[in-house]
C-alpha cells in the first residue's frame, strides 16, 4: 500500500522487538467474539489511476456551476477566487498542520488567524471576532446560545427573513435545550412587524440582512427596541461581499454578528466546508464560543501570537464551557483572509459594486418578463421573484435548457403553499450579459 | 570538506560558535520576520483586477455604507510573499513527525486534494436542482456505505461539521429517541478520561454529567457503570465512552458496559475519535454502541488545515436510525435520493431536526472516500495494524526510561507516559515538550488525559517508517538522559531554535489583544522595526 512505509520485514522485526508473536496479540483486549476474522465486505485497494477514474465518473454526473449560466444563491455564492488563494492554502505548512497548540512552531497559523479576526471585526464594525466557526448556520445557533448566557433568558425571536435552514439549526439546538424559539412567518419583502414580538422575556432577536429573500433590513430600530428590553440583536448575513457596500451591522447596533464567509476564497463544494464569521462587543468576549488568537511576546520580547482565553473552552471547562466546539475552519478562514487581503478595501468595494450592478441589471431583465414580479425594494446581489407558475417546475425546465436559475423557496419551505411560486435569484461578478440574456429569454419561453 | 558543483571548497572556515550577527531586518537568514497585513498593506492597494461597473444605479434603499472599512490590500506578489513567509513558521506533518496523541496526524495524500477539486465536486451548489447533482448524491451514499460497513451500523448522518458537532448530533438523536418513548432522563455518564467535548456536549443539551471512575489499569469497570446506573435509577440517558480510550487502551468491558446501559433503557454513545486504531479489526456496532461519530480528518486523512475544517459523520444503531437528522440519503430502486425536508419523509422516519444548513462537508467526503478506495478493505486493516505496531514500538523503545502509568501492557495506536521520570530533575512536562521542538519534532500531547499526572500521549500513526521511529526514540532517550543528568538549561529555556522563543500565554490571557490596532503616533515607523 503506497501510503504505508513499513515493509513486512520491518513488521516482523518490530513485533520481535516488542516481544509478541503476532500483530493480533496487540489487539488482545478486543473481545474475541467481536474481532473480525477476515476482511470487511468492501473492495480491495485501488491504485491512484483507478481511484481517479472512479471519482471522476461520479463527478461527471454533476453539472458544475462554472459550466452554465448560474444564478443560484440562497446562502452560498459563486465568486471568482484568485488562483493565488488555492495555491497558498495547499502549501504543506498550512494544509497539513494541526491546531496551533505549540505556538512557537505554529506562528504561521496564529498570525493569519489574528489577521482574520481583525478583518472580520472591521468588516462587521464590531470590537472582536473569533477565529471562525464551522459555518454561518451553526454560528447562528451558537450566537443564540451565547445570548441566552449573556441575558440569562431563553426566548429567541427569529425574523421571517432568516434562512430557513439556519432557522432549523437554531430550532433544533434550542428545542433540545428546552429553550423557546418564536419564528416569524416567511417575510420575502421585509415588512414583518418584529418589534411587537420583543418583550422582557426575549433574550435575542435574530435578523438576517440581506435577508434570505434578498431584502435589506434596517437593523437600527430593532436594536433599539431589543436593547430597551434588555435583549440582544443578533445580525446574520450569508453574503459577506455585501459588507463592501452596505452599512455594517456593528454600526446599526448589533450585539453579535454572525455570517457565512464562503463567498471569499472558498468554493461551493455542495455546501461545505464553509467558514463561519462571528463577532461581538468587547464586553461579551468571555461569553463568545470558539477559538481566539491573541497577541503576546516571547522570551526575547518579540511579538508573537497564541491561542488565548481558553478557560472558556471545553478542554478546560468541560461541562461549564461556553460551547462544545473544539475546532474551527482554519484552512477556510485562511482562504478567506488571503482573498480579503488580495482584494483590500478598494477591491472589496469594487467587487461589491459589480455584484450589485449585475443584480440590478438582472432584475430589470426579469421584471420585463410577462408575469414575473420582483418583490424586493432594496437588495444587494439577490432578490425574490414571484412567478406565475410553480417555481420548482420552472427551475427544472430551465435546467433542461442549460440554465441554473435560482432556488425555488419551496425547496426549503415545502409546507408553505403560499411560497410555491417564489424564486430566489442571485447574481455575482461571474455572470455576463450573455448569461443574463439567456436566463431572461429562457424564462420568457418557459412561462409562455 | 565537501565540494560544491563548481569545485570550490564550501567549508565555513574556523567555527565562530559564539558570534551571532544582530541583523538590521530582524531576519535570521531564511528565518524571516513578517509584519501583519495591517502594517504593510494600504486600503487603496488591491491584488485583484476589477473594473468599476459601467453603469451604477444602486437599489440599496438607505442602506449604503457610510464609513470606510479599514481593510488593507496587497498586490499579488506581496500577498504571495506574505503568506509564504508565514507558512514557513509552521510545523506540519509534511515536514516531520507529529506525534500529537489523539489528534492522529497521518499523511494527507494529495490525490485526495486533486479529487476534491474536480469541478463536479468542488464547483456544485448545495441548492442547484437535484437532477444536476446525481453524482454527488451517489458519493454521499457510497461514503455512507463504507462507513456503515466499517462500523457495523444501520444508519448514518453525514452532515455534522466536525467531531464535536457529531457528538452533538448523536446525543440529539438519543434525546429525541427518549422523548419519542415518553422518557426524560437527566443524567449522562462520562468517564473522567473523556475528551472535554463529551461533558460539554451533554451539558449543552441540558444533561447533568456524572463521572465514572476508571480502574487502576486505565479502563472503565463495568461494575462502576452498574453502580452509577443504580445510583441514578431510571434517570440515565446515555453513557459517553471513548474507545479506544484516551489512555491509548481498548475498553475491555465494552460489551458488558453496553449491556448494562441497554438494560436501563439508556443509549451507548461512543466517541469515535480513536476509531483509526481498530478499523478493519473490530466493528463498534458489533460491540453494542448506538451512536458514534467518525472524525474523517483523523481516521480517513483529510488534512487538519491548522485547525479544521473537520467532518464528523455519525453512525447510528437500528434503534436510533429513525431519528437521524435531515438531510439524509434514502436508497431507492432508482438509486439514492437526498431527503432534505420533513415533507419528504416516509412512515417511521422521525428526524430530530437539522445540524447545519446544506448537506455537510462534501469536500471532506470526497477526500475520505478517495482514501478509503485507495486503501481498500485490506489496506485499511493494514493501516490500523501499522498504527498500533508503531505505537507499541515506541512504547518498548522508551519504557525503561520513561514511566508508563498503567504498566508495560500493549497499547493501541497511541502510548501514554506520565512525568514520574522527570521527578526531581527540575524539568517540567512542558519544558520537556519545548525541548523536543529544538530537536525538530512537534511535541506530543501533554497534560491530557487529565486522569494521569503530567500526561504525555504519543501517537506516531501508520505513516512513520521504522527509521523515523528509531530516530524519534533515540532523540527522546537522549532528552530523558539529559534531563536526568541535570542539564536543565536545555529544557527550561526551550525552545531556543524555533521561530519564537517561549511565548507568554499568561500575558495574552490577562489583557487580551485580539485585533490589531494602529500604534500610537510617536511609534509609527515601520522601517525601524528591530
Amino acid at each position: 500500500m503506497r501510503y504505508l512505509p513499513l515493509t513486512d520485514t520491518d513488521r516482523a522485526d518490530m513485533l520481535a522487538r516488542i516481544g509478541v508473536g503476532s500483530i493480533d496479540e496487540l489487539f488482545a483486549d478486543i473481545p474475541e467474539a467481536a474481532r473480525l476474522k477476515g476482511l470487511v465486505d468492501l473492495p480491495r485497494r485501488k491504485g491512484e489511476l483507478e481511484v481517479e477514474r472512479h471519482l471522476s465518473r461520479l463527478a461527471a454526473k454533476n453539472v458544475a456551476a462554472g459550466s452554465v449560466p448560474f444564478f443560484v444563491g440562497a446562502g452560498a455564492y459563486r465568486h471568482h477566487v484568485p488562483a493565488t488563494v488555492d495555491h497558498l492554502i495547499q502549501r504543506s505548512e498550512f494544509l497539513t498542520s494541526y491546531t496551533p497548540y505549540q505556538p512557537e512552531i505554529t506562528q504561521g497559523t496564529l498570525q493569519y488567524l489574528f489577521e482574520f479576526q481583525t478583518q472580520v471585526a472591521r468588516l462587521t464594525a464590531m470590537d472582536v471576532a473569533n477565529a471562525s466557526m464551522y459555518d454561518g448556520s451553526t454560528g447562528t445557533g451558537e450566537a443564540v446560545l451565547m445570548a441566552h448566557r449573556v441575558t440569562r433568558r431563553t426566548k429567541a425571536v427569529l425574523s421571517g427573513g432568516l434562512h430557513p435552514q439556519y432557522r432549523a439549526v437554531v430550532e433544533g439546538l434550542s428545542g433540545m435545550a428546552d429553550d423557546t424559539v418564536v419564528a416569524l412567518p416567511a417575510d420575502p419583502t421585509g415588512t414583518e412587524d418584529i418589534l411587537s414580538r420583543i418583550d422582557d422575556d426575549t433574550s435575542c432577536v435574530v435578523v438576517q440582512s440581506p435577508s434570505f429573500y434578498g431584502q435589506l433590513i434596517d437593523l437600527k430600530p430593532i436594536a433599539e427596541k431589543a436593547h430597551a428590553h434588555g435583549a440582544l440583536l443578533i445580525a446574520v448575513f450569508t453574503e459577506v461581499v455585501s459588507l463592501g457596500l452596505i452599512e455594517p451591522p456593528g454600526a446599526q447596533g448589533a450585539d453579535i454578528v454572525v455570517g457565512e464567509g464562503q463567498s471569499l476564497g472558498n468554493g461551493l463544494t455542495f455546501g461545505g466546508p464553509y467558514v463561519g464569521l462571528f463577532a461581538t462587543r468587547q464586553k461579551y468576549v468571555r461569553q463568545m464560543p470558539g477559538r481566539l488568537c491573541g497577541e503576546t511576546v516571547d522570551a526575547e520580547g518579540r511579538r508573537g501570537f497564541v491561542l488565548t482565553l481558553s478557560t472558556r473552552e471545553q478542554h478546560i471547562r468541560r461541562e461549564k464551557a461556553t460551547s462544545n466546539i473544539c475546532t474551527n475552519s482554519g484552512l477556510c478562514a485562511l482562504a478567506f483572509t488571503i482573498h480579503m487581503t488580495l482584494l483590500g478595501e478598494a477591491g472589496l468595494t469594487r467587487l461589491a459594486r459589480i455584484n450589485h450592478a449585475n443584480a440590478v441589471k438582472l432584475k430589470k431583465l426579469l421584471a420585463a418578463v410577462p408575469g414575473v414580479e420582483v418583490l424586493n425594494s432594496a437588495f444587494f446581489n439577490e432578490f425574490a421573484v414571484a412567478l406565475p407558475k410553480v417555481a420548482d417546475h420552472v427551475v427544472e425546465a430551465l435546467a433542461d435548457r442549460g440554465i441554473l436559475a435560482g432556488v425555488p423557496v419551496s425547496r426549503l419551505e415545502p409546507r408553505n403553499k403560499d411560497l410555491a411560486n417564489l424564486l430566489v435569484v442571485a447574481s455575482t461578478e461571474i455572470n455576463t450579459d450573455e448569461d443574463r440574456a439567456a436566463f431572461a429569454a429562457a424564462l420568457r419561453e418557459v412561462l409562455a | 570538506m565537501t565540494m560544491n558543483t563548481q569545485g570550490r571548497p564550501t567549508a565555513p572556515g574556523e567555527p565562530e560558535t559564539s558570534f551571532r550577527p544582530k541583523t538590521f531586518t530582524g531576519n535570521r537568514g531564511l528565518d524571516m520576520e513578517e509584519p501583519l497585513i495591517f502594517e504593510i498593506g494600504r486600503t487603496d492597494t488591491t491584488g485583484v483586477d476589477l473594473d468599476e461597473p459601467a453603469e451604477f444605479a444602486p437599489e440599496l434603499g438607505a442602506h449604503a455604507r457610510s464609513a470606510p472599512i479599514g481593510l488593507p490590500g496587497l498586490a499579488e506578489p506581496e500577498a504571495m510573499r506574505h503568506y509564504v513567509r508565514l507558512s514557513r513558521n509552521n510545523y506540519a506533518i509534511d515536514s516531520g513527525l507529529y506525534p500529537l496523541g489523539s489528534c492522529t496526524m497521518k499523511h494527507n495524500p494529495r490525490l485526495n486534494e486533486k479529487m476534491a477539486r474536480l469541478p463536479g465536486f468542488g464547483d456544485i451548489h448545495p441548492l442547484q436542482p437535484l437532477s444536476t447533482v446525481r453524482g454527488a448524491v451517489e458519493l454521499l451514499a457510497e461514503l455512507g456505505d463504507w462507513l456503515m460497513e466499517l462500523t457495523g451500523t444501520a444508519a448514518i448522518a453525514l452532515s455534522p461539521k466536525a467531531g464535536a458537532h457529531g457528538e452533538l448530533c448523536g446525543m440529539m438523536a438519543i434525546k429525541a429517541a427518549h422523548t419519542a418513548a415518553g422518557r426524560d432522563p437527566k443524567i449522562v455518564l462520562v468517564p473522567d478520561s473523556a475528551h472535554g467535548t463529551n461533558p460539554a456536549t451533554a451539558a449543552l443539551l441540558g444533561y447533568r454529567v456524572v463521572a465514572v471512575d476508571a480502574r487502576d489499569d486505565g479502563t472503565v469497570d463495568v461494575a462502576a457503570v452498574r453502580a452509577a446506573i443504580a445510583a441514578h435509577a431510571g434517570d440515565v440517558a446515555a453513557i459517553m465512552l471513548t474507545n479506544p480510550n484516551t489512555c491509548g487502551l481498548f475498553e475491555r468491558d465494552i460489551v458488558a458496559i453496553a449491556e448494562a446501559i441497554h438494560a436501563t433503557d439508556a443509549y451507548f454513545y461512543c466517541d469515535g475519535a480513536n476509531f483509526n486504531a481498530i478499523v478493519g479489526k473490530a466493528r463498534p456496532g458489533d460491540l453494542g454502541i448506538d451512536a458514534m461519530h467518525i472524525n474523517l480528518h483523523k481516521t480517513f486523512s483529510t488534512p487538519h488545515g491548522g485547525g479544521g475544517p473537520g467532518s464528523g459523520p455519525v453512525v447510528l444503531s437500528q434503534r436510533l436510525a429513525p431519528f437521524s437528522p435531515l438531510p439524509f440519503v434514502r436508497k431507492t430502486a432508482d438509486g439514492p435520493v437526498l431527503v432534505e425536508t420533513e415533507a419528504g419523509l416516509e412512515p417511521g422516519e422521525r428526524p430530530f431536526g437539522r445540524m447545519t444548513a446544506f448537506h455537510g462537508q462534501m469536500g471532506m467526503f470526497v477526500r475520505a472516500l478517495a482514501y478509503m478506495l485507495s486503501h481498500g478493505a485490506d489496506g485499511l486493516k493494514q493501516a490500523s495494524e501499522d498504527a498500533v505496531l508503531n505505537a507499541n514500538y515506541v512504547r518498548v523503545g522508551l519504557q525503561d526510561l520513561m514511566s508508563l502509568p498503567f504498566g508495560e501492557r500493549p497499547c493501541m495506536h497511541e502510548v501514554l507516559f506520565d512525568d514520574t521520570f522527570l521527578k526531581d530533575t527540575g524539568v517540567t512536562t512542558l519544558d520537556f515538550a519545548k525541548a523536543m521542538i529544538d530537536e525538530g519534532y512537534h511535541p506530543m500531547t501533554m497534560y491530557f488525559p487529565l486522569v494521569v499526572h503530567g500526561a504525555m500521549l504519543i501517537e506516531p500513526t501508520e505513516s512513520e517508517s521504522r527509521a523515523a521511529l528509531d530516530l524519534f526514540v533515540a532523540t527522546l532517550r537522549d532528552l530523558v538522559m539529559s534531563a536526568k543528568r541535570g542539564e536543565t538549561e536545555r529544557f527550561t529555556g526551550a525552545p531556543y531554535l524555533a521561530p519564537r522563543r517561549r511565548l507568554d500565554e499568561t500575558r495574552a490571557a490577562r489583557a487580551p489583544v485580539l485585533t490589531w490596532t494602529p500604534p500610537a503616533p510617536a511609534e509609527v515607523s515601520p522601517q525601524a522595526v528591530e
